[in-house]
């Protein structure tokens, strides 16, 4: 089943050196349940597309559906939980009231919302953290909390932008593994925009290479890795083989930009 | 905004952190140092001043009790400068000048022990006593402290949510704090009389008058701080502006809303004691001053400034100390 559906999206943004052509031409099918990461360099519109995705954005021309609705109908139903790179988690609020604020606004009852808290965090392992405030967690923790946050209310997509890109390699590569873990676990759908080619080819199920000016897509890899991807997986054939592709299609990008 | 925080973890994170009294007296004698060198210097350019100031009375003084003093007539006097006139006659001038019953300029301990009799060595009830007028003045300063605070906040809510009010509010906000405070005050207060209302009222209304312009100028960019990515959460949940007001924009203004506070509330003690003028009062410190300048009592009029400024730090003190609790509490202290 096709959760989101783009048909030749365009998205120009006036600026005062003429528009911007931010999105040109983006046709993209995304399956129920799959991982599809948007690798490219800067200004190739991987965010701009969640953004529209998300109804943070609207696209100048083409179709756009989200969930069967309209991207907005799919934000006020709560179709999706957004993760930005910063953690964006309230000082004044412990890890577990973070969490709750999104399930507050969303009128969930006192009861459920402490059942669904303790659920989400168990599932990204800050279980004894909730009494906690955000700056007495590391970096990595607090993106933890920032991704439990938008899991809480079980919306069927999950949006990330690059959320790991303020971390350190190590942390990162912990961070990936679970991850994959919590989405083999919630099979939600999930679009994550990333720079680092690595990071995409061990999350993906589906691979979108962007280029630049104006923004659009270069190439679509369907990933041939299974769903149980150990972090050693890095070093198998298949796996370079793929990344290779990464590769290429991000320098075909940049030589017809 | 927490992700720059220093972790526990860090190397010398801990460090200083043992105990709350170390923690009050931390840096303390590295603070206090410089700021008593100010002070004494200030003190000391304030002694040398009076020798000037005082020269003429110091003179005529010395003249009367039948000493020698040059120029020897009053008339001669009273044309010079009181630098030359203390130059001529340095040992009276000097001897005579820092314990005068009218000086034109009191000295410091003259000052001090007026201001201590006039609060510790009266009862409060009494007319002179100065706890008694600066409680009267404190009424209004309180209450349109609170009116100009709230009224402040409204317009900034407002500002922030209404590009028209952003656009037609802030130059009249601007505009208003541009007219002096001398000219506006008489016609508040007889406008406001003339529909009946008196007392502290008119007085707050001056108060607020001044006080709301600091707390929507500090509100306005406080409201703004949110970060953009903070504000586009809010939209992917749905909530509504209400509900990311409450939640997201006041508590993220609130160290903006302390700095403006602070202001305002010594703004709103100068609208009271200015409100006191034009009605003719007859205590508070206003009153106290405005007393003063009509007897030529220049040591009273120097003990209501401290009195009125003493007054200004403690409320701004309170304010401070409200502000780092609150801040501490919610995580957002620098």
């Amino acid at each position: 089943m096709t959760t989101i559906s783009a048909q030749s999206l365009d998205l120009t943004f006036p600026s005062p050196d003429g528009p911007v052509h931010a999105l040109s031409d983006i046709t993209l099918d995304i399956a129920e349940g799959e991982f599809v990461s948007f690798i490219g360099p800067s200004g190739c519109g991987k965010t701009t597309f969640l953004r529209c995705v998300a109804a943070l954005e609207t696209p100048t021309n083409g179709q756009l559906t989200v969930n069967g609705m309209s991207p907005d109908d799919a934000r006020k139903a709560r179709a999706y939980g957004y993760v930005f790179q910063a953690a964006g988690l309230y000082p004044w609020r412990t890890i577990a009231r973070n969490i709750s604020l999104p399930l507050e606004i969303m009128g969930y009852a006192k009861a459920d919302r402490a059942k669904r808290i303790d659920a989400v965090l168990e599932l990204v392992e800050l279980d004894k953290f909730a009494n906690k405030y955000p700056w007495q967690l590391s970096g990595g923790m607090q993106q933890r909390a920032s991704i439990a946050r938008a899991l809480a209310f079980d919306a069927p997509i999950l949006l990330m932008d690059e959320p790991f890109g303020a971390l350190d390699e190590i942390v990162r590569d912990r961070l990936n593994e679970e991850l994959l873990d919590l989405w083999k676990r919630t099979n939600k759908t999930t679009l994550f925009v990333t720079h680092s080619i690595p990071e995409a080819v061990y999350l993906s199920t589906k691979i979108v290479v962007m280029s630049p000016r104006p923004g659009r897509i270069t190439d679509v890899i369907d990933s041939p890795l299974p769903r149980d991807r150990p972090l050693d997986i890095r070093d198998t054939p298949e796996f370079l083989a793929v990344a290779h592709r990464v590769r290429e299609g991000l320098r075909e990008g940049m030589e017809t930009a | 905004m927490a992700i720059d925080d220093t972790p526990l973890s860090a190397p010398g994170a801990g460090i200083g952190r043992s105990g709350k009294v170390a923690l009050a007296l931390r840096g303390l004698p590295h603070r206090i140092g410089p700021v008593l060198a100010v002070i004494a210097a200030l003190i000391a350019l304030w002694y040398l001043a009076c020798i000037p100031m005082n020269a003429q009375n110091a003179l005529m003084l010395a003249e009367r009790e039948g000493i020698a003093v040059t120029p020897a007539t009053a008339q001669e006097r009273r044309d010079m400068s009181g630098i030359a006139l203390a130059l001529a006659t340095p040992d009276q001038a000097v001897a005579r000048a820092f314990g005068q019953d009218r000086p034109r300029l009191p000295s410091p301990h003259q000052v001090v022990e007026e201001l201590w009799t006039s609060t510790v060595g009266l009862k409060v009830t009494s007319k002179r006593s100065l706890v008694r007028h600066a409680g009267i003045t404190l009424a209004p300063t309180l209450l349109g402290f609170l009116i100009g605070s709230l009224a402040g906040i409204a317009l900034a809510v407002g500002i922030v949510h209404s590009r028209l009010m952003d656009l037609s509010v802030m130059p009249w906000a601007i505009a208003s704090q541009t007219i002096p405070i001398l000219a506006i005050a008489p016609m508040i207060i007889v406008v406001l009389n003339s529909i009946g209302i008196q007392g502290v009222l008119p007085k707050a209304i001056i108060s607020a008058y001044l006080s709301f312009f600091p707390v929507t100028v500090g509100m306005v960019k406080g409201l703004r701080a949110p970060s953009a990515s903070d504000l586009d959460l809010m939209r992917t949940w749905n909530a509504s502006a209400l509900r990311t007001l409450l939640t997201l924009r006041l508590p993220t203004s609130l160290p903006y809303l302390f700095a403006s506070l602070k202001i305002a509330v010594a703004a709103a003690l100068v609208g009271a004691i200015v409100g006191e003028f034009p009605t003719g009062a007859v205590s508070g410190l206003g009153a106290r001053l405005l007393a003063g300048s009509y007897y030529g009592q220049t040591v009273q009029i120097w003990s209501a400034l401290f009195g009125a400024a003493i007054v200004a730090a403690l409320l701004v003190a309170t304010i401070g100390v409200i502000q780092r609790v609150t801040l501490k509490r919610m995580g957002l202290a620098g």
